[in-house]
């Protein structure tokens, strides 16, 4: 019973872990898509945001410059999407599908050219990344009645990035829907040429969206690299972005429900960590690749069968083109 | 009325006065369409000022010039006076004009006071702003009579409310003249009436007013000068006063026109269509047409009547057997069609039955083909039109050139891509497919929308001739004037069911108008 509950703990600890690239991404692609853009590219910023992260904490030795580095590689490769979108009208899907190409051969080639490591980075420091922290030892923590143990063995003990993710949900709910750029941001998603009747840049309002997708993704990039691992490996993001992207269309594109989604999607890869060479009674041993992949499944059955009607945006996926 | 004298007397007085809105010169061309060619209007200061023309004249593009969403090649707009560049909306909301649009620029999920604060909202974040705003639409609910709940989803809202909405967009931005772009499409004539109401209302606190249409008799009905517009040109602007609805038909369309149609009695042979318990409910769930039932005769019009978006499209689709029936039963001449037994359009058009179609964009033509192509689609089957193996292109071209010349469409070149030709001209394309093989039974959605005066007419003509040959016809169409000059006999839509019939001799605007607002349950439910 004891090693059940130790158990069952442990996996919701590793899920906030799995989880956290997924809020991030999730919260991107969030903000990207309610301004009407589609971002298929989070996988791309968040391996280049990966990569530029490894790269800098490698050089300087610095995580916060890595940090810096990676977000603004998030935001350089979003300035690229968002230039073939909104300023050029080019299709969404494509131009998505291109950031993320290049950024698959790119970190590779680079990564190549720079360590000679077969596109890794060398491993890093501790002092070079963002390493788990406890503000309460276990035993101070168990003084404290429910929430104390939650703290010791599910909330406590991670990195940073773990908690900024969280804590971007909050805040992009509350930006989304009790400010002003929310408000625009939300209409211009549903119909850009009610925002620019109302006197309002269409073009300005997807930029900056498009430019706080980058920036979290960038996040989730850094955190990768440079806080769950010590180091970049090449294709390091393992489609975690496009799972993100899955998540938020199943929240139907709100901040509460799709952390959830990111959650259950960082659930199942906490199990399937877990499963790795566990016997279960009468299934006997589970290949791994069938667990790991479970989340893939579980996204295609829920969206198609599970979510509904998708809401997505009503514009999305539309340049707006003014005149005829 | 001051106002009214400033500008009919022109120039000296005007000066001294200045005009609400000046256009000088105005120019703008999209590709090879001139939409306006050197326009000049002068809109006195509180004055009710109506700009008419037919569809295409460049009416919405002035409009969309003037508010900012276009940008003119060349020319000048003067507000008050001052002269004002109009780079986006922006400036125009700044200038003082608001505009009502035809399609209402609001944001369907949102409520309506998120849709009056987007883009004043009063501060970065929304909670201050929005105590404000509510206290800004209780006034102006209260002063003009603009009752809205503020709390309400655009979405559930009817089209007569989502319309106050836009207009207290324009009122909450403070402006001075305000502009509506056809305001009365989607209305019934009793909510046009409370607009007008609502116009005068705010006329008579200082509220210039622009009104675009293209019916004569809203025109004649509130406005104090009227300008026309043909083909990108200013042709004529006139106190209202001195027009006569012949006078402004014959400067809207470059001719003299008969508005008035000749049509004898109608002569009902055989049932053609008839429509059982006809149910149709669409992929969300929503029940659009509601135990629907009629019987279509040889030789009469049936007219259906509604606000749009009642169910009429979706039983004309039901008919033509584009749509599944859910329940119910159809009946075309021998033909028996029911949720059991579908039958597709091909089917339905082999047993007798012509379409034509409500959007002739999406389901009439394919622009992008010549015309001799969407000549003959749903006809490319037919002998006539193919060889042994391939299909005969001279065949089909010939055919095309001759109805061509038959039904008067210009330019009269079957190689001409679709798209090229005037609403009109792909409208009476349409109608010569469609009416070509002599049809039992014709079913016509909107015939003349987007059509421009000559063309109505003669389209109008041909429905009748084809109905004393002894065609059945079910003509849909959201234009009242329409449905009652045609029709013989007159069903009114609304929210999917028939509630009411009405002679076609018998019909006035006013009965028709309360059966598609279904007044009259309503009252009933009320009582």
């Amino acid at each position: 019973m004891e090693e059940l509950w130790l158990q069952a703990v442990s996996i919701l600890a590793a899920t906030l872990r799995t989880a956290t690239p997924l809020v991030f991404c999730a919260m991107a692609g969030m903000f990207s898509e309610r301004s009407g853009i589609i971002d298929i590219g989070l996988e791309g910023k968040m391996l280049a945001g990966a990569f530029a992260a490894a790269c800098l904490a490698v050089v300087t030795g610095s995580a916060w410059l890595a940090l810096l580095g990676a977000v603004l590689v998030g935001v350089l490769m979003a300035l690229l999407h968002g230039l073939a979108c909104i300023t050029y009208r080019g299709n969404q899907v494509v131009s998505g599908v291109a950031i993320n190409i290049m950024a698959a051969g790119l970190t590779v080639v680079l990564g190549n050219a720079w360590f000679g490591r077969g596109g890794q980075t060398p491993d890093l420091a501790p002092e070079a990344r963002f390493m788990p922290f406890k503000i309460l030892s276990r035993e101070s923590a168990y003084e404290i009645p429910i929430l104390g143990p939650l703290y010791a063995f599910v909330i406590g003990g991670h990195n940073l990035l773990v908690y900024v993710a969280f804590a971007t949900v909050p805040v992009a709910w509350w930006v989304l829907y009790h400010t002003r750029f929310g408000l625009r941001l939300r209409a211009v998603g549903e119909d850009p040429k009610v925002v620019d009747t109302a006197g309002i840049s269409v073009a300005w309002l997807r930029y900056r969206a498009v430019i706080i997708a980058g920036l979290l993704c960038g996040f989730a990039g850094a955190y990768l690299a440079i806080a769950q691992n010590a180091g970049f490996s090449p294709h390091m993001t393992a489609g975690r972005g496009f799972i993100a992207l899955a998540a938020m269309v199943f929240g139907k594109w709100r901040p509460w429900p799709a952390m959830f989604a990111c959650l259950l999607f960082g659930l199942l890869d906490a199990i399937a960590i877990r499963l790795q060479g566990v016997i279960l009674p009468g299934i006997g041993q589970v290949p791994v690749e069938a667990i790991q992949a479970l989340p893939y499944i579980l996204t295609v059955v829920l969206l198609a069968g599970f979510v509904g009607r998708a809401m997505a945006p009503h514009a999305l996926g539309q340049p707006y083109v003014k005149e005829r | 009325m001051a106002a009214e004298q400033v500008g009919i007397a022109g120039s000296p007085s005007a000066e001294a006065w200045p005009a609400a809105i000046e256009l000088r010169g105005i120019d703008k061309s999209f590709g090879a369409v001139h939409a306006n060619k050197n326009v000049d209007l002068t809109i006195a200061k509180g004055s009710i000022h109506g700009i008419i023309g037919e569809n295409g004249a460049g009416k919405s593009t002035l409009m969309s010039i003037l508010y900012g969403f276009y940008t003119a090649d060349s020319g000048e707009i003067l507000i008050n006076g001052k002269p004002v560049r109009i780079h986006g909306s922006h400036d125009a909301i700044a200038a003082g004009i608001g505009m009502v649009h035809q399609h209402f620029m609001l944001v369907e999920p949102f409520t309506v006071l998120e849709n009056v604060m987007l883009g004043a909202e009063g501060g970065a974040l929304l909670r201050a702003g929005a105590g404000k705003a509510r206290a800004e639409l209780q006034r102006l609910a209260r002063d003009y009579g603009l009752n809205v709940d503020p709390d309400a989803h655009i979405a559930d809202l009817p089209v007569g409310e989502q319309q106050r909405v836009e207009i207290l967009k324009a009122l909450f931005r403070h402006c001075e003249i305000l502009v509506l772009d056809e305001p009365t499409g989607v209305l019934t004539p009793q909510e046009t009436g409370q607009l007008f109401q609502i116009l005068r209302a705010l006329n008579a606190r200082g509220v210039t007013i622009v009104l675009i249409t293209h019916k004569l008799r809203e025109i004649l009905a509130i406005t104090d000068t009227v300008s026309v517009m043909r083909q990108g040109e200013m042709v004529a602007t006139l106190p209202t006063k001195e027009a006569t609805r012949e006078h402004l038909a014959e400067l809207m369309v470059g001719r003299k026109v008969r508005l008035e149609l000749d049509k004898t009695k109608a002569l009902p042979g055989a049932v053609r269509l008839s429509v059982r318990n006809l149910t149709v409910i669409d992929g969300k769930g929503v029940k659009r047409v509601d135990s629907v039932g009629f019987d279509l005769r040889a030789g009469e019009i049936l007219g259906i009547a509604g606000v749009s978006g009642n169910g009429q499209s979706e039983l004309l689709e039901a008919l033509s057997g584009i749509r599944p029936l859910s329940s119910g039963g159809i009946k075309l001449c021998d033909l028996e069609v029911s949720p059991d037994t579908p039958c597709g359009p091909a089917e339905v058009r082999e047993h007798g039955l012509a379409h034509v179609p409500e959007d002739r964009l999406r389901l009439g033509v394919v622009t992008a083909f010549p015309a001799w192509e969407s000549f003959v689609l749903g006809y490319h089957g037919d002998d006539e039109y193919n060889g042994r193996i391939l299909m005969d292109r001279e065949a089909m071209t010939n055919a095309c050139g001759k109805l061509m010349e038959r039904f008067d469409v210009r330019p009269r070149d079957p190689q001409l891509r679709c798209g090229s030709f005037s609403g009109g001209n792909q409208q009476k394309l349409i109608l010569a497919r469609e009416i070509a093989r002599q049809p039992k039974v014709l079913v016509v959605g909107q015939p003349t929308r987007g059509v421009d005066i000559g063309a109505i007419e003669f389209i109008h003509r041909q429905l009748l001739a084809l109905r004393d040959a002894g065609c059945a016809i079910l003509l849909v169409s959201v234009e009242l004037d329409e449905v009652m000059s045609l029709s013989d006999r007159i069903l009114v839509m609304f929210q999917g069911r028939i509630v009411g019939e009405v002679d076609g001799d018998a019909a006035d605007e006013r009965t028709l108008g309360l059966m598609m607002a279904n007044a009259h349950a309503q009252a009933e439910d009320a009582a």
